[in-house]
């Protein structure tokens, strides 16, 4: 088998080869030797997917404590993901061309490889293995950016995924005592995941994936962290771990219909927040929560056609989301912030990297025509055709919050708005040549008559339910004049606040078109809730920290050296342990009889 | 067995195998005390504790083809005789601490130089290689009182080894002091428990106690011999709240001792404590399934949780691994309390994981601290850059302590958690869980501080440590990876000696 290269790169996982060009990759010190070897990885790995010759059967494993580890099993729905990443793996490292930190790039690379091997491999323990190295590997994309900030962030973050990874395992541990075995051909039987309720490790399984994917209350950690990681860590972090976690949850929980309410609740709790953060990473990483609600939602959902949609979002997301904070992370490479208030007016200098963000602004908020909109309308149909009002009003509501927020404010910050008087200069060319490939599969992905549609609908896991939207339903003018309208008004209500900023209250006398009327209640209250979430906001992190502060000392109190547990004339405090501990025993002995 | 060591040996010394095993290290002791030369001194101590790797292997062998192994002391028959037994329950441990003893000898050398003036250091080799025997002893005896005798041998030569460290810290007088006394306390209460069972039963005989106790299980002489029994085995293997004496003596002690005791001393209590719990006192007594249940399960998930916690905020690295040892500890009790056969099986296992990977991280430690001075964790910044292959060897160590796939360490963690999940104490996993996310912290600040951190003029004069340091060194990191990856030796090992604890599930 190894004599013949084609046919070991038929059976070889291809997260293994972007790993081992992960750690090769930091010892070649040599910057384009480096760069060769941190896009030829990802490369090879595409070439390997390719090659693979059979889909739903382990095509290798191992055997380890009579545990059999399925290390490279490729499945439909696998392989959209695991192209996704390999792409974004390609695209990165080509973004990341210019830096000169091995061990960032290394550590990319590893991360990348863990989440795509993870993707392709047949059971619970390998999955396990890899989400820990995914946890560890990223780590170092905060930790780099080398603020005492980034440090303690990181810190936060690692113990947030371990966390994870640990209630992974239990579950994993409650899945072999009930099937005896942890491959997914023993207990994901054809379609049919597992049941919240009735499998007993199902719960610890469902928080670790929550935890990962950021559900509401469980999201901090992505706010938190990915927007002080470095410029280049932020756009690979915003590729993998959440996008992991959705691909487990397509696997594991499809159709639990919890899922659908924490989605739908996913996509609009950020749009407030994302309204009025400053900071445009940050409020890049609100959105990634809102995008990922959307695919959320859609697995509870559960039809082929909103699995489908699930699988093309994903896609896609990765791609254009990679875009955004790749032109973020050119803005800060350039100057050094991405603060809103400190921005503006870079278009003049910046114009290439002001298109390309463009593009992927059009791609987020799903334009006709950009990539985002042939893959949000499928779950948006999925929702309608389950006639879910209320699920259905709460996606369209965040449809025009993320105009809002990711289509509208990070180009018009950045790019238009007031002039910051910045004049810095464009972003290097591999930048320019990430942003460009990535803006170039927005446009070919959502395009009609580039082949790039028939491309993605043909990898979706239901074809006959893909082919059959894509004939019959995506075009239809109706259709596309719907996402239009929203659009525009989303559009509309931007420019309306942005004038309510700035001008006196006395000025809302604005008009709104009657059509439109029933919305501005709602528009209302994201200023309303804004305003409160603004006071409301640091005093909660305020007591938040302080209670954190609280625990902390407390726990420090009574285990440190200098702590209680510690203190005392040693001998005499085991001697009473001793006469303690002896007088139980003897006690229950005497109670017990023999 | 991957050799066949038995054919080698002559009859006659196959024979007396049980007796050898304890007896070469024992009369070498006095005859090490009296070489002039240390050097010597040390030379013939590892030809003695090489001697006894052999009669282990020999000895595992023999107790696999032709089963239990039982030798009368000077020809004097049990019960009255005192009586050697070797069965598939000791010979692994007798194996495992001759090995640990083997490359801690190895070890000794470079160390040695640094840390114990030249003329104690052939008494301080005797002091050694008694306590070495004093072990084996534990482990090989059949005989309850005798048990007492040789666990005081080791006792006593472990506080003279405790206390030499007091050369370079003065702590590690007042350390060595109370662990005499809590050591005493804990040899005390055993031998008071021997006792009421003598008293009860007229026998010393560790099978002959176990077919009369059933007779007199409801005399309350029986339920004091026990709850003495527990308590004071309970001290000996640092079972909280009994392990105060363990952090002090592990961090003041020199090095070497350090790396003995870690992965010696509490692991032969602990291996004492199954014998006397399992093959003379049994788990289908009620007071007992009781003491499992109510007292020795609690006190190792609080162990396990606190411990973990203690180690997070400790300042230096050898009581942080101290600590953390107590926390494996309770791991090891975990499984035992399970009081199945699966659940003594794992926790036999991790109890040689962990004396493999404690064992690999205090030689790091030590190797270091040869050229740096100090076991401190702030002096320890950076140090990775000055000895990469040391610090190589703790990190491998370090994650198999935290449990990392392909480490030994993730193999007998998951044993433990199979072992609870079939029993349906969920309990245990999580309180497994959340110690390893404690792991993770203490394990994370070690390497965080030696691999990451800039050096400064503190670790100037930081060297790799040298090849007889390496040496052992390696030989236990890879042991952690190549027991992670294929760990069937030690399975089947402490598969048998799970099987020996409970008879009727396997003939």
């Amino acid at each position: 088998m190894f004599k013949d290269p084609q046919l070991l790169l038929s059976v070889t996982n291809p997260g293994f080869i972007v790993i081992i060009a992960g750690i090769l990759a930091y010892f070649v010190r040599h910057r384009i030797a480096r760069g060769v070897v941190t896009i030829g990885g990802p490369l090879l790995g595409l070439l390997a997917l390719a090659m693979h010759q059979a889909q739903g059967t382990p095509l290798a494993s191992v055997e380890i404590m009579e545990l059999t580890l399925v290390l490279y099993q490729v499945e439909k729905v696998a392989i959209v993901f695991g192209l996704a990443f390999l792409i974004a793996a390609v695209v990165n490292s080509i973004y990341a061309l210019h830096t000169k930190d091995p061990l960032q790039d290394s550590m990319a690379l590893i991360y990348a490889g863990a989440a795509i091997a993870a993707t392709f491999c047949g059971d619970l323990m390998t999955v396990f293995i890899f989400w820990e190295v995914t946890a560890i590997s990223s780590v170092f994309l905060i930790l780099r950016s080398g603020s005492k900030e980034a440090y303690k962030a990181s810190m936060r973050y690692l113990g947030v995924q371990i966390l994870s990874g640990v209630l992974l395992l239990m579950g994993s541990a409650f899945i072999m005592g009930e099937f005896g075995s942890l491959e997914f051909s023993a207990f994901l039987t054809d379609g049919e995941g597992l049941k919240l309720g009735e499998d007993p490790g199902a719960i610890f399984l469902f928080i670790a994936l929550g935890i990962k994917a950021a559900f509401p209350l469980m999201h901090n950690w992505l706010q938190d962290s990915y927007p002080k990681a470095t410029h280049t860590g932020a756009v690979v972090l915003s590729a993998f771990t959440t996008k992991l976690a959705v691909y487990a949850l397509l696997r594991f929980f499809p159709g639990e219909d919890s899922l659908i309410w924490i989605g739908a609740i996913m996509t609009v709790f950020p749009v407030f927040f994302a309204v009025i953060e400053n900071d445009l990473r940050k409020v890049l990483a609100y959105s990634l929560n809102n995008q990922v609600g959307f695919m959320v939602c859609a697995i509870g959902i559960g039809t082929p056609l909103a699995l489908n949609g699930a699988a093309a979002h994903a896609f896609c997301h990765i791609i254009y989301k990679g875009l955004l904070f790749m032109s973020m992370g050119a803005v800060m490479y350039r100057t050094g912030t991405t603060k809103a208030t400190e921005l503006g007016g870079l278009y003049r200098t910046m114009p290439f990297t002001a298109i390309f963000c463009l593009i992927g602004a059009a791609s987020i908020s799903a334009f006709p025509l950009f990539s985002g909109f042939v893959a949000k309308s499928l779950t948006m149909s999925a929702v309608g055709y389950e006639h879910m009002a209320v699920i259905w009003m709460m996606l369209l509501f965040a449809s025009a919050g993320v105009l809002e927020h990711s289509g509208i404010k990070i180009p018009y910050f950045a790019f238009f708005g007031h002039d910051s008087g910045k004049r810095p200069k464009e972003a290097p060319f591999n930048m320019l040549l990430a942003m460009g490939i990535a803006a170039f599969f927005c446009i070919w992905l959502g395009f009609p008559m580039l082949g790039g549609v028939d491309f993605l609908y043909g990898l979706l896991p239901y074809q006959l339910e893909a082919q059959k939207y894509l004939d019959q339903d995506l075009w239809t003018t109706d259709h596309v004049l719907t996402q239009f309208q929203l659009l525009m008004f989303a559009a509309f209500a931007f420019i309306v606040l942005n004038r309510l900023k700035l001008y006196p209250p006395e000025k809302r006398g604005v008009v709104l078109d009657t059509d439109w009327v029933y919305r501005r209640p709602v528009y209302s209250s994201v200023v309303w809730l804004g305003a409160v979430w603004h006071r409301l906001g640091p005093a909660m992190t305020d007591s938040m920290q302080g209670v954190a502060r609280r625990v902390y000392d407390r726990i420090e109190d009574t285990f440190s050296p200098k702590g209680q547990l510690s203190r005392g004339p040693l001998s005499s405090g085991i001697a009473i342990w001793t006469s303690i501990v002896l007088a139980i025993v003897m006690g229950l002995a005497l109670i017990a009889g023999p | 067995m991957p050799f066949d060591i038995v054919s080698l040996l002559p009859d006659a010394l196959v024979r007396h195998l049980p007796a050898l095993v304890v007896v070469f290290p024992m009369l070498l002791a006095p005859i090490t005390a009296v070489v002039p030369s240390w050097r010597v001194a040390w030379a013939i101590v590892l030809a003695g504790i090489v001697g006894s790797v052999i009669c282990a292997f020999a000895l595992v062998q023999v107790v696999y083809a032709d089963g239990t192994l039982s030798y009368a002391l000077g020809g004097w028959a049990p019960p009255l005789g005192i009586e050697f037994v070797v069965d598939k329950m000791n010979a692994p441990i007798l194996l495992l601490v001759a090995i640990i003893g083997t490359l801690a000898t190895i070890y000794a050398l470079p160390t040695m130089v640094k840390e114990i003036p030249e003329e104690k250091r052939a008494l301080f080799m005797s002091a050694f290689i008694l306590c070495m025997a004093g072990l084996l002893g534990v482990a090989v005896t059949g005989d309850a009182f005798n048990l007492f005798v040789f666990l005081e041998i080791s006792s006593i030569s472990t506080y003279v080894l405790v206390a030499i460290g007091g050369m370079n810290d003065r702590r590690a007088f007042t350390a060595a002091f109370n662990y005499l006394i809590m050591g005493s306390i804990g040899a005390t209460f055993y031998v008071i428990g021997v006792g009421f069972l003598y008293a009860a039963t007229g026998t010393l005989n560790m099978t002959d106690l176990a077919a009369r106790i059933p007779e007199v299980a409801d005399s309350t002489t029986i339920h004091a011999g026990f709850a003495f029994i527990v308590v004071g085995l309970g001290l000996k293997l640092a079972m909280f709240p009994l392990h105060q004496w363990l952090p002090n003596a592990y961090a003041y002690s020199p090095n070497f001792v350090t790396v003995f005791l870690a992965a010696t001393a509490t692991k032969v209590a602990f291996y004492a404590l199954v014998r006397l719990l399992f093959s003379v006192f049994s788990p289908a007594l009620e007071f007992q399934q009781m003491t499992f249940t109510w007292v020795l399960a609690p006190l190792a998930a609080i162990a396990a949780i606190t411990c973990s916690f203690q180690a997070v905020f400790q300042t230096d690295i050898k009581r942080m691994l101290a600590y953390s040892s107590v926390a494996q500890v309770g791991y090891m009790l975990l499984g035992l309390a399970l009081a199945t056969e699966l659940g003594l099986s794992a926790g036999l296992f991790h109890l040689i994981n962990h004396a493999m990977m404690k064992g690999a991280l205090f030689m790091a430690v030590g190797g270091v601290a040869l050229s740096l001075g100090s076991s401190q964790l702030r002096d320890f910044a950076g140090v990775a850059r000055k000895a990469p292959w040391t610090m190589t060897a703790m990190a491998i160590a370090a994650l198999s302590l935290v449990g990392v796939p392909l480490t030994a360490g993730f193999l007998s963690k998951v044993a433990l958690f199979k072992a609870a999940l079939v029993e349906g104490w969920w309990w245990v996993v999580v309180v497994l869980a959340m110690s390893s996310v404690l792991a993770v912290l203490y394990v994370g600040r070690i390497l965080e501080s030696t691999f990451f951190k800039t050096p400064g003029p503190t670790q100037m004069n930081v060297r790799e440590a040298p090849i007889m340091l390496l040496l052992p060194l390696w030989v236990l990191a890879l042991a952690n990876i190549y027991f992670g990856i294929d760990a069937s030796f030690i399975t089947n090992l402490t598969d048998g000696a799970a099987s020996i604890a409970f008879p009727g599930v396997r003939p």
